[in-house]
């Protein structure tokens, strides 16, 4: 019996010491930098090889919160993230308008590929016009995997089919999945589907994939990064000189450099284009 | 098949090369998961136990909604809990939002139902007349609650396992709450979500074997104090 309370004298010991470990994690305010982006930036491994070196650089923690752009514009708007690294320019340009944000800088561009299986009931491979391409999947009622999560590529998605002028919402042979571009792809994979997706995303995981590019290179599929810090006037919470400091630190010619040669060992081509100091309409030229 | 093997191949390479980061990251899960089912201990026996021996109006629609609270979704909870922690939030002056402090919350807030529910019913089971035995015999009504409390450790045992379990496996509540961030917030459940989206299925099984792993081992543990105890 004696020797019982001594094994449970022992556990709540250990409790306790981990307890008091817990509470030894609880960073400083102003020492931590909150950074909302999208699910392409940290499902390409791209922020895992960039974060680190500015925290190094700088001292700043950064929590990364990755959810569609969608989303991070919501925390933006909110006062819930400091900076937003994301990919929806129609929806970030309303967002500077709206006095969201004070400073908004592009950092880099791929582009948006349609992706399907490669027997391609559409038709549709190596059409020059995604609006083109959309129209003939529409017509051909082949399945269509949408984001379905107001992020960058669910927006950009939603411009190429307005321009195409089919009517897809509701149809049957389209479906929205709600998930991040990782595991839409592997959804449109499964269900041997089309899907607009980044290329950045589709090439890190085209391995494990049964899907091809059937159309690339029309100028609407341009996929443009910004980086934008969220105004102090409106929140006051908001951290703006880490904010400050991680943009700066994305349009820096060290991170540029970095970025331009992400990718190339491991996937045989850069995922990214460095654009720091471009203007958006020179973009792909 | 061949992804399942690699997987296993993977998670036996991560475990003997003891990994730094998924060493980490199970020990963030274990850390977070053991101190949220600890605090759900504390109040959910407390309050199990209380309103098992007491009688009150209403006591029925309290009890209905203990039970409905073991089945509270972890992602409703993360909700919750992710509103009233932002910085302009009710509770944002705490500053604790994305921290692993904030997953020991929300998870305690999923564990508090489960031990509630299963202490509730398990003194609720002990013979009516062990209480007045227990009173005659001059014990303190602490005391006495002492007393219950260990005659239906057996039972109580099952709710440290139903609460850990619950809260080991959940995503929902610690993807929102925690935000996956890297070498801070991340643990067992959100890296095998994320691993999953980067299309990495071998780490993504090698973190869920190790998921597995760890949930068996602490209930066998946890099996082996119970069971010794029925013999006696």
């Amino acid at each position: 019996m004696k020797h019982q309370y001594c094994r449970e004298f022992m556990l709540l010991a250990a409790i306790a010491l981990l307890l008091v470990s817990m509470s030894s994690v609880t960073q400083a305010q102003e020492k931590t930098l909150i950074l909302a982006t999208t699910t392409s930036t940290q499902d390409t491994g791209l922020l895992d090889v960039l974060i680190p070196i500015f925290e190094k650089k700088t001292g700043y923690f950064v929590k990364t919160i990755a959810v569609g752009s969608g989303q991070a514009m919501t925390m933006g708007q909110k006062g819930e993230a400091d900076v937003l690294l994301v990919h929806s320019p129609t929806a970030e340009k309303k967002f500077m308008e709206d006095g969201f944000g004070v400073s908004r800088r592009l950092v880099m561009h791929n582009d948006f590929v349609i992706v399907g299986p490669s027997d391609d009931p559409a038709k549709i491979k190596g059409l020059k016009s995604a609006g083109e391409a959309f129209k003939k999947m529409a017509s051909a009622q082949a399945l269509f995997i949408s984001r379905g999560d107001n992020s960058g590529t669910h927006s950009k998605e939603k411009e190429i089919w307005k321009a195409a002028g089919a009517k897809y919402e509701g149809e049957k042979w389209y479906q929205q999945t709600g998930l991040g571009m990782g595991q839409t792809l592997n959804v449109a994979a499964e269900k041997k589907g089309y899907t607009l997706a980044d290329r950045g995303t589709y090439l890190a995981l085209a391995k494990t994939l049964k899907l091809s590019i059937l159309v690339e290179g029309d100028a609407v599929l341009l996929n443009i990064y910004h980086v934008t810090e969220v105004n102090p006037a409106k929140w006051p919470k908001v951290n703006i000189a880490a904010a400050k400091a991680f943009a700066d630190f994305m349009v820096s010619k060290e991170t540029q450099e970095i970025i331009k040669t992400y990718g190339v060992e491991k996937y045989g081509s850069p995922l990214f284009f460095p654009d720091a100091g471009k203007k958006v309409e020179d973009l792909g030229k | 098949m061949d992804l399942i093997l690699e997987g296993i191949k993977k998670a036996f390479w991560l475990l003997v090369s003891f990994d730094p980061e998924v060493l980490g990251i199970t020990f963030l899960s274990l850390k977070v998961s053991g101190t949220a089912t600890l605090i759900s201990l504390f109040i959910g026996i407390s309050v199990g136990a209380s309103v098992a021996l007491t009688r009150f109006p209403g006591r029925r629609i309290v009890v209905s909604l203990i039970n409905t609270g073991m089945a509270l979704p972890p992602v409703v909870v993360g909700l919750f809990v992710t509103i009233s922690l932002w910085r302009n939030g009710p509770l944002g002056f705490m500053g604790i939002l994305y921290t692993p402090l904030a997953m020991i919350l929300a998870q305690a807030v999923i564990a508090t139902p489960i031990v509630t529910g299963i202490t509730l019913a398990a003194v609720q089971q002990l013979p009516g007349k062990l209480r007045l035995q227990i009173l005659a015999l001059g014990a303190t009504r602490l005391q006495m609650l002492w007393i219950l409390i260990k005659e239906a450790k057996l039972s109580l045992l099952a709710a440290v396992m139903a609460g850990f379990g619950g809260v080991i496996s959940e995503v929902g509540a610690s993807i929102m709450v925690g935000g996956n961030i890297k070498g801070y917030s991340r643990v067992l459940t959100t890296a095998t979500v994320m691993e999953t989206g980067r299309g990495n299925f071998d780490v993504a099984i090698a973190l869920s074997i190790i998921l597995l792993l760890l949930a068996y081992l602490i209930n066998l543990v946890l099996t082996q104090v119970q069971q010794r105890e029925r013999r006696r």
